[in-house]
């Protein structure tokens, strides 16, 4: 690897005082599951890591009193979907959390590199999107907020500025008798880069017949992972029934628009685009009936 | 500090301190800077496993983590599982198994079964499969491998005292 240099900062402070004061080639290590490997496979030229596991706001999750989460953006996947809070308020959030890579990696990765690394078929972003999170960053000019849906900008590129960081995700309260769910498609069971994934959040009427309100993402199937909101407007305000759900995945579908890879051809992707976004829905459905 | 820095550990029970680059993974810090050559590079990209230690109880690829990053930290390796001259169920259970041939997966999948079995001696045939998807193996075709770790875990129930 690249000679590097090793910092770890105790406060945000003191972080974004780092960045700025190493510039361009600083870059922010959490897990390191992405960037330790790009340093290493010369990828991307790092020339100090930025260790922020050492603060507080980065690493920790909470919720706050009206039922909202943050999650620190270094906070390892394994912790979040080993919380028994998380999984009772959040299981979309485990189904990302617990399909990043294998349990090794898990250990390590945490739901704000996979947002930063911006890698287009990312599987915690479509989740992220679907539950409405918000990303809290700081940097040399103070605090701003993004919503994580106009987050990323290009494979491998966010709205970062130089020198900014984020510092956690929130996500809003769950709405009354709502769900939410995540899903990819690989060739194996375990361990692959998703062919592509998707995940809803919908939120119905107390009697469980209509959508109020629903948020569709789908990931892997456009230059960045893709919010859909003709999928969710698709839902909200009908009938609980199979024509909607369907209208809302050929939505989803329709917005898809992926390339040829080794992992699949632009068609297949189209199409499991509407397949899994319906998966999802009927998912997330169940899961807002208390199922 | 480009140049190199100073690390404070406790490793399978022993205080070391050790000098390393900021540059150096935690695999090419213990295998380089402290002899111990138990954990294996097979990949170095964090997709085989082979360089498996659990830090802080959690278990991670020792190349997808900096020696810089562990000060303060509690390491288990390879190295560390067997006590003395006994070797642990799953070491005895992987040799009576047949559980492997070539034997580079082996340091990696012993450690990644430990850190499930500590964590959930009743862990099952699916359980075990889920968790050891991180650890690749090129000569066995996983069969003999799982056999082993439930082998072993049977053992560790029967005889925790031991284990
Ligand atoms: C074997 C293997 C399997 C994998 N499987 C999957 C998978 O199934 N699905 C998947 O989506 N990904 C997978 N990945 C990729 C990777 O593990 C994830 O993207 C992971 O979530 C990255 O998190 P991290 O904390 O390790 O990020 P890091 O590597 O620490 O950081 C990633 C990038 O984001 C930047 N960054 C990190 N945190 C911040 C911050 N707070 N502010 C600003 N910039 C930041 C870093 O500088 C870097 O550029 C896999 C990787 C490996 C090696
Ligand atoms: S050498 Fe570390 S995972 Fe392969
Ligand atoms: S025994 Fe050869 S790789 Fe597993």
């Amino acid at each position: 690897m690249q000679a590097l240099e090793y910092v770890a900062p105790a406060s945000l402070d003191e972080a974004v005082a780092a960045l700025a004061k190493h510039g361009a080639t600083a870059r922010v290590l959490a897990g390191g599951t992405d960037v330790i490997i790009q340093a290493r496979e010369g990828r991307r030229q790092v020339g100090v890591m930025v260790d922020i596991k050492g603060i507080k706001e980065a690493t920790s999750f909470s919720f706050g009193s009206d039922g909202s989460l943050t999650v620190g953006a270094a906070a390892p996947c394994a912790r979040l979907y080993g919380d028994a809070e998380v999984q009772k308020r959040f299981p979309a959030l485990v189904d990302s959390a617990s399909l990043i890579g294998g349990i090794q990696i898990q250990s390590r990765a945490s739901l704000g590199g996979n947002l930063c690394n911006s890698s287009p078929a990312a599987d915690s972003i479509p989740t992220l999107i679907a539950l409405g999170g918000v990303c809290n960053i700081i940097g040399p000019s103070g605090k701003r907020d993004v919503p994580v849906e106009d987050f990323c900008t290009a494979p491998g590129q966010n709205v970062l500025q130089a020198g900014e960081l984020l510092v956690s995700i929130t996500f809003p309260a769950p709405a009354a008798n709502s769900g939410a769910a995540f899903e990819r498609f690989i060739p194996r069971n375990e361990m692959d880069i998703a062919v592509v994934n998707a995940a809803a959040s919908v939120a119905l009427s107390a009697d469980g017949s209509k959508f109020e309100s629903a948020r569709i993402a789908v990931g892997a199937v456009a230059p960045t992972p893709l919010y859909v909101k003709a999928a969710g407007d698709a839902l909200a305000g009908k009938p609980v029934s199979e024509a909607t759900i369907d209208a809302a995945a050929a939505a989803a579908s329709d917005a898809a628009k992926p390339i040829t890879d080794m992992r699949g051809s632009a068609a297949q992707r189209k199409h499991l685009a509407g397949v899994l976004t319906k998966h999802v829905i009927n998912t997330a459905i169940a899961r807002a009936k208390g199922a | 500090m480009t140049g190199r820095t100073y690390v404070s550990a406790r490793i399978n029970g022993e205080q070391r301190d050790f000098l390393v680059e900021p540059r150096q993974s935690l695999l090419e810090t213990l295998r380089d800077e402290l002899g111990m050559t138990g954990a294996k590079e097979g990949c170095n990209n964090g997709n085989c496993g082979a360089c498996n230690v659990i830090v802080n109880g959690s278990l991670v690829n020792a190349c997808c983590v900096l020696g810089v990053e562990c000060n303060g930290a509690e390491i288990v390796t390879i190295e560390g599982v067997a006590d003395g001259e006994t070797l642990h169920p799953l070491q005895t259970s992987f040799l009576e198994n047949a559980a492997l041939q070539c034997g580079i997966c082996t340091p990696g999948f012993i450690v990644a079964a430990k850190a499930l079995l500590d964590k959930e001696p009743d862990a099952d045939e699916a359980r075990i499969r889920h968790w050891l998807a991180g650890n690749l193996c090129r000569c066995t075709g996983y069969d003999k491998i799982v056999r082993a770790v439930l082998d072993a875990a049977d053992d560790m129930r029967r005889a925790p005292a031991k284990a």
